[in-house]
Formats: structure tokens, C-alpha cells, sequence
């Protein structure tokens, strides 16, 4: 678990994140799931991961939408967002892909942390930061479960494997840059 | 001795039966079949506790049992929550579960909502498995349209709906009242038990969570039967009265230096060393072990002598670790600083406290500090005896938090302290890191994200 201390400042994509209200089809998808849970809390996170998906962050706008259709209060979603590191203020979105480095310590005891040196230089960005064209945000990831092929790392919710090896972090970054 | 024949990874390298149609074709879904046909739900409790299946997940709490714990004659929902959380740091056994036999943990996950009588299952995984995810969601659609899940499988009373529900990125959403929480839409702040999830658990109904490991395990004991099951892996031992035994077979997995990391199904008990030496071809570069974590971060650290362990539920606890933890064994060699290992771990804890309780959240960050400190070279030798009070004073076991985490956390430095002083005492003394090492464990961003 990790948290946004702090006002962050914020990043030069940002501007690009559109204002509300959240897309129709996300509304249906998120209508749609109350159908699975006794509760309507339960959509929370299903409906932040549909939400981050579409938008790259979770704006305020959206925490109210969700509350609205979930029957919450803005605050009781906000608490439940704030608590995984994992979602992204509209100030600070994430880039088109999410690239995570494992640091956990298979990785570790095979280079991570010089590769995590490496993909910042390479992108010109810190730990945490994006592109300035917005393309790629480069994180730390705790174990993502790919020990036997470490280091390893992420494309949003994607494995890549052996990135020490000659040219596999420098393909993968020229690759992420185009898409 | 004969070679063992893999049981939960009989199809890693089968990828055709990771369809409906293939899995089928290979003999699945029979023993599904036959129990919901034959047996009723008490008889699938009743063989698979008389296997004496433990849980894969870490604990290693009697499955069978645990479902009995659930209240008798409740005519209320009951639901399972399959913790596919995985998040133990160097444990990946369940991914291969996941990605390569989907339809094997499906049909324990039925078998075992039959016996608990449970109407909806929660597949909880880990966001960082999108693989797994997306595969298991194929297989659960293929269900669906063969009348599999959904109302009157097979044409009998018995209905039940498997959702898949994504995690976001928190270690703590594995703790099994952590999960409930994440499921339910809060912070996965772990709850005081008791009451236990059987009791009160997913939306305060009776609740079990099982690993899909174990799982899986209950798809063969309930094809093949308790004693087949018990003549795999290690029998009680007759001085420890409380010992439920070790069998059937256990995903171990491999990683660190080691010629050849990976996944290997053994029947429970084979010595670290054996694993290391004959499964995990050796420590690369030809050079020699210093030491492994036997079963994740949280259990702790053993040293090189003491490789001859099996890793069985009982023998990691015989060299002072918490217990066999996930299997997972991640080896470091000679060259390895010891304050790189423990530095590592401990970023991972004070990353991943979820800070409800206070001697977890200030614990594990200042035992990180510390550690810190003496990684930077700027160490007193008081540091180790700091390090060692928190460590005993964090946890369930002192009773000082809710979750195990901080034991978990607190394992590690104890261990790594108790095993390695002359190494720590040597790197205080010389007031600076020596040099670079051959890990290169860096601190520079030991204060990331
Ligand atoms: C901090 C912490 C993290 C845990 N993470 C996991 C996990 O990722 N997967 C898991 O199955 N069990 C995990 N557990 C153990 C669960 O609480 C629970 O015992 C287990 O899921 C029960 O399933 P089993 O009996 O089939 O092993 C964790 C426990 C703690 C204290
Ligand atoms: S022990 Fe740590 S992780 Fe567990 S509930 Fe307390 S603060 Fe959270
Ligand atoms: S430690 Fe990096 S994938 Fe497990």
C-alpha cells in the first residue's frame, strides 16, 4: 500500500484530462455490476478500475459520479481510493502506459534497482513522474509475481520478462513510446 | 525411488486443455460431476478433512476443518472468497495455476462451494496478474455457456455464480479480513478476529477464503481420496501432538541466484538444499549460497548450513523462521551483503503496512530507517539491539496488532540479526559499505513511491 503525500505537482499532460461526466458505456458497466454484490460499496473499486482505465487518473468529478451511482458519499469513495496508491489524482494522470519496475528483492538480487536507474535516464522522468508527451509513467512495482524470470516488470497489467537483457528494456521503452 | 508424477501441474504443458473443450477431453470436470451426482456436500467436507489438506496461502490451517467451522443449519448466504492475492514477495505458484489450468482451479473452486454451500464465489486477484485474470474470465464464460455455473449445474439443485474480482496493488488485500474489506469496497484494513470470516465474514455472512492452490488440491483428493492424498508429503511427528502433518504435493517455487529459477510440484518435504541443488540447478556464476528466505519475505531468513530442512510445514520453523510461509525459496550467494537482503525486505514492509495498527506502521518504518542507516554506513552498534526490540514487539504474537503482517515484518530482522551478527557487527565496524556488491542493491530509491 502507498499514498500520495502531499499536493503533487501538477504534470504537463494533465490538462488533457477531460472533464465529467463519465462516459455512458462506463455508467452501464458500472450499473451493471451492482447485479454481483449484496452491497452496493462493493462496486467501488471495480467502478475506479473502469474509471482509470477510460480516464488514466480518477478525477473528483468521477469520485462523485461513483458515489452518486453507489449511493455513497464522495468522502467513503475518496477514502477507499486514497488507501491504493494505485489511482492517479487528475493533477498528476498517468502517461498512456504505466511502466513498473519490480524492486522486490528476485529482482533485486538480479540488477532491478540499476534497471529502475536506467529506465529514468532513459525516459528523462523520476520514479513516480510521466513523459512530457504524456506516453509513459515510469513506477516502482513490489513483487509482481514473476520472480522466475526476474527482473521483471509491467506494462499496465502486463508481464515482461529478463529485462537486464541486451536491448529488451530499450525495445520495450522505444515500443511504449509509440503507442 | 520413482519419479513424481505432477498432480496440479499434470497440464503446464498442455496449453489445449486451458479450453473447456480440452480440459474436458482430458478427464476434467468428472470428478465435478460425479460429486454433485453422488456425494453430498457434508461427505466432500468430510474427505477432504480426513486428507488433512492444509492451506496453501501461508497459514496452513486445516481446510477441511475451517469449513466446519461454519455455522450448522444456516440457512443465510455462505460465500468463498478465493485469495488470489499472491502478493507474498517471490511467490508466483498460484500465476501458474491460474494461466495454465484455469478449469483445474474452477472445479475446486464448485467442489468447494458444493461443500460450503456457497452461492456466489469471489475469484479476488491481484491487478498485477492481468494474464491470469483474463484467462480465468474465459474459462469462467465457458462455464456459463455449458451450463457449469449459473442455476442447476448439471441439472441439479446446486447454482452458483463465480465473479472475478481485481485487486489494486496492496500486499495487505492477501490478509484474509483484509480482502473481505477490499471486496466490500473499503480500505483493506484487516479486522480483530474473532470473529473468524466462517463466522462473520464477506458482507458479515459466513465466509470461507481458500488459496487456489488448496483449491485445486480438492478437485484430486476428491477424485483419488484421502489415502492416496496422505501418501504424499510427511506424516504427523509423533513428539508433536499438535502437528496436523504435511501431505500431498506443494508447488515450490524457485527464484534469486540460482541457475534455474522457476516452478516445481514435489511432494512436501524435500530439503532446500535438494531443491536448490537438483530443481533449481545450483547458485549461478559457480559460486556458493550465503543464505535464502525458505518461504516468502515474511517468514525469515536461514543461513547455508541450515539448507538441509525440509520444507514441509514443520522445518522451517526448526531453524527459527516463521514457518513454510508460501514455499517460495529465493536464494542469495556469498557475495550478497546481508544488509542488502534485510534492507530490501524491510522497504517492502514499511511499503505495504496498511497503518491501522500503530506498532506495525511506526515499527516497520523505523525498522527500515535503521536499516537505512547502517546500508548508508552510518550504523551504531546499538542499531542491531534497537532492531531486534522492535522486531519482538510487532505482531500477533505479542499482541500488539490485527494482522500478521508485522510479524511478518519483524521475522525477517530477527532472523537476519540473530544468523549474521558477525556480518552486521563487520559492516558497523567499518563504517561504510564495502564497496559495491555483486546484487548492486542500491538505496537511491529506497524512499520511492
Ligand atoms: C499480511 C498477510 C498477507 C497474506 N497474503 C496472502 C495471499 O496473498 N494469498 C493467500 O492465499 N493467503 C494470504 N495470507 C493468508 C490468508 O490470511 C489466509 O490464511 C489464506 O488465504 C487462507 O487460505 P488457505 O487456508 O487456503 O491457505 C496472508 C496473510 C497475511 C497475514
Ligand atoms: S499489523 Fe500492520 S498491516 Fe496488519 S492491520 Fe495492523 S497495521 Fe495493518
Ligand atoms: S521479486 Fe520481482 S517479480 Fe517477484
Amino acid at each position: 500500500m502507498s499514498q500520495h503525500h502531499g499536493p503533487k505537482p501538477v504534470s504537463p499532460h494533465a490538462a488533457k484530462v477531460p472533464a465529467g461526466p463519465l462516459p455512458a458505456e462506463i455508467r452501464e458497466k458500472i450499473v451493471e455490476l451492482l447485479g454481483r454484490y449484496p452491497s452496493k460499496q462493493a462496486v467501488t473499486l471495480p467502478a475506479l478500475h473502469l474509471t482509470q482505465d477510460r480516464l488514466r487518473c480518477v478525477p473528483p468529478w468521477a469520485v462523485e459520479e461513483i458515489a452518486d451511482l453507489l449511493d455513497l458519499s464522495p468522502a467513503e469513495v475518496h477514502d477507499t481510493l486514497s488507501f491504493y496508491g494505485f489511482f492517479r489524482p487528475a493533477t498528476d494522470p498517468l502517461g498512456k502506459k504505466r511502466l513498473w519496475i519490480c524492486r522486490s528483492l528476485a529482482c533485486a538480487l538480479r540488477g532491478a534497482d540499476q534497471i529502475l536507474d536506467e529506465a529514468a535516464h532513459k525516459l528523462g522522468v523520476e520514479v513516480g513522474g510521466t513523459t512530457a508527451d504524456g506516453a509513459i509513467t515510469l513506477e516502482l512495482a513490489e513483487c509482481i509475481g514473476a520472480c522466475e524470470a526476474a527482473p521483471a516488470c509491467m506494462v499496465d497489467d502486463e508481464h515482461f520478462h529478463h529485462i537486464d537483457q541486451d536491448g529488451v528494456l530499450d525495445k520495450l521503452v522505444g515500443e511504449l513510446r509509440q503507442a | 525411488m520413482a519419479a513424481f508424477e505432477p498432480v496440479l501441474l499434470q497440464r503446464l504443458n498442455k496449453p489445449e486443455c486451458k479450453t473447456l473443450e480440452g480440459y474436458r477431453a482430458d478427464g476434467g470436470y468428472r470428478t465435478l460431476t460425479r460429486a454433485l451426482k453422488e456425494m453430498s456436500p457434508d461427505q466432500v467436507t468430510t474427505v477432504v478433512k480426513d486428507a488433512g489438506l492444509r492451506g496453501r496461502g501461508g497459514a496452513g490451517f486445516p481446510t477441511g476443518l475451517k469449513w466446519t467451522f461454519l455455522p450448522k443449519g444456516n440457512s443465510g448466504p455462505v460465500y468463498l472468497c478465493v485469495n488470489c492475492d499472491e502478493s507474498e514477495p517471490c511467490t508466483f505458484n498460484n500465476r501458474y495455476l491460474i494461466e495454465c489450468d484455469p478449469h483445474q482451479v474452477l472445479e475446486g473452486i464448485i467442489l468447494a462451494s458444493y461443500a460450503i454451500r456457497a452461492r456466489v464465489a469471489y475469484f479476488y486477484v491481484r491487478y498485477e496478474y492481468g494474464t491470469g485474470t483474463r484467462t480465468m474470465q474465459r474459462a469462467i464464460d465457458e462455464l456459463y455457456a455449458a451450463g457449469l455455473l449459473g442455476k442447476n449445474i448439471l441439472g441439479t439443485d446446486f447454482s452458483l455464480d463465480v465473479f472475478v474480482h481485481r485487486g489494486a496493488a496492496a500486499y495487505i488485500c492477501g490478509e484474509e479480513t483484509g480482502l473481505i474489506e477490499s471486496l466490500e469496497g473499503r480500505r483493506a484494513w484487516p479486522r480483530i478476529k474473532p470473529p473468524f470470516p466462517a463466522i462473520e465474514g464477506a458482507f458479515r455472512k459466513p465466509t470461507i477464503v481458500n488459496n487456489p492452490e488448496t483449491l485445486a488440491n480438492v478437485v484430486h483428493i476428491v477424485e483419488r481420496g484421502g489415502e492416496w492424498f496422505k501418501s504424499l508429503g510427511v506424516p504427523p511427528d509423533p513428539k508433536n501432538p499438535r502437528d496436523a502433518g504435511s501431505y500431498g504435493s506443494k508447488l515450490y517455487c524457485i527464484s534469486g541466484h540460482v541457475n534455474r529459477p522457476g516452478i516445481v510440484e514435489l511432494p512436501m518435504g524435500v530439503t532446500l538444499r535438494e531443491l536448490l541443488e537438483v530443481h533449481g540447478g545450483g547458485v549461478w556464476k559457480g559460486r556458493k549460497a550465503k543464505g535464502a528466505i525458505p518461504g516468502g519475505n515474511s517468514m525469515g531468513i536461514c543461513t547455508e548450513p541450515e539448507f538441509d530442512i525440509p520444507l514441509d510445514f514443520n522445518g522451517p520453523g526448526k531453524v527459527g523462521c516463521l514457518g513454510l510461509g508460501t514455499a517460495a525459496v529465493t536464494v542469495f550467494d556469498e557475495t550478497t551483503s546481508i544488509v542488502d537482503v534485510l534492507h530490501n525486505i524491510c522497504r517492502f514492509f514499511a511499503h505495504e503496512s496498511c497503518g491501522q495498527c500503530t506498532p506495525c506502521r511506526e515499527g516497520t518504518a523505523w525498522m527500515l530507517k535503521i536499516v537505512e542507516r547502517i546500508k548508508r554506513g552510518q550504523g551504531r552498534l546499538e542499531d542491531l539491539s534497537i532492531l531486534e526490540e522492535v522486531a519482538d514487539k510487532i505482531g500477533i504474537m505479542p499482541g500488539t496488532t490485527i494482522c500478521g503482517l508485522a510479524d511478518g515484518a519483524g521475522w525477517p530482522v530477527k532472523t537476519a540479526i540473530r544468523k549474521y551478527r558477525d556480518e552486521f557487527k563487520a559492516y558497523l565496524r567499518e563504517g561504510t559499505p564495502k564497496g559495491g556488491t555483486s546484487s548492486g542493491m542500491r538505496l537511491s530509491m529506497a524512499a520511492g513511491h
